[in-house]
């Protein structure tokens, strides 16, 4: 399944500067110890994994597991090295990636 | 029969009482709360401080829960925070998120929004580049349980 997702960074920032950067994404996050209104266990269905990469160095990671709340928002902090291409990616159970690029324009 | 499933009704009995798990349920993650912290952050002695957790007092859904940490830091090659770890020991399965952090974060701050199946105290571990490692708890009651029973 791939998700939508929602990210938020400054337009432009300067080198050096520390930018905030917020994430959204639209998941289930099913813990697998659910059950539906019939009974039946809904099985484990987990993004497990966030990385943000910037001009391809990983600068962000995350292990989400079952204690993570459903559409996972995660905001986090990068000092600004130069200017560059962010690369965000979600990993899912069973290993389908959702990825966004973003641009950072540094002045 | 009736012998038999007295019988098994008792084993059951007996096995609820022992805490006795099924093979099928004891996979997966570790549920023991001592494993788990011993698996993240290995045999350091987590110290207290450097931590600052921001998380409501009163949850009133357990869904969903926002909180904040900070981890103090220089965040420097020579001296940064590695990861950040979250632990809500009374839930199915106590991990919450960790967060693994480089130099180039700037600052170890993150916030995100976690599960709470009951009231509890939520646990935050910070790795340190160092070795170090320091921890912090907070007390959250929850008046509607997440996980979703």
């Amino acid at each position: 399944m791939s998700a939508k997702s929602r990210i938020r960074l400054p337009d432009q920032a300067t080198i050096g500067e520390v930018i905030e950067i917020k994430t959204l994404i639209a998941h289930p996050m099913e813990t697998g110890t659910r059950r539906n209104s019939d009974g039946t266990l809904v099985p484990r269905l987990l993004l497990h994994t966030f990385e943000t990469k910037f001009a391809g160095q990983e600068v962000f990671r995350a292990a989400l597991h079952t204690g993570t709340a459903a559409n996972p928002f995660i905001s986090f902090f990068m000092k600004v090295p130069g200017p560059g291409e962010f690369e965000f990616t979600w990993i899912e159970d069973g290993g389908v990636k959702t990825t966004e690029r973003h641009d950072l324009k540094v002045t | 029969m009736i012998k038999r499933r007295a019988f098994m009704m008792g084993l059951s009995a007996m096995a609820a009482w022992t805490g006795y798990v099924r093979p099928a349920e004891a996979e997966g993650p570790p549920r023991d709360i001592q494993t788990v912290v011993k698996t993240l952050v290995g045999e350091a002695t987590p110290l207290e401080g450097r931590i600052s957790f921001d998380i409501p007092e009163i949850a009133e859904n357990g869904n969903t829960v926002p909180y904040t940490v900070r981890a103090e830091s220089p965040m420097i090659s020579s001296d940064y925070v590695k990861a950040i770890h979250l632990l809500a020991p009374a839930n199915p399965l106590p991990q919450v998120s960790s967060f693994f952090f480089t130099p180039q974060s700037g600052k170890a701050t993150v916030s995100s929004r976690m599960r709470l199946a009951q009231t509890q105290e939520v646990l935050v571990f910070a790795e340190m580049s160092d070795g170090a490692v320091y921890t912090t708890r907070r007390p959250v009651k929850v008046t509607v349980g997440g996980c979703g029973g």
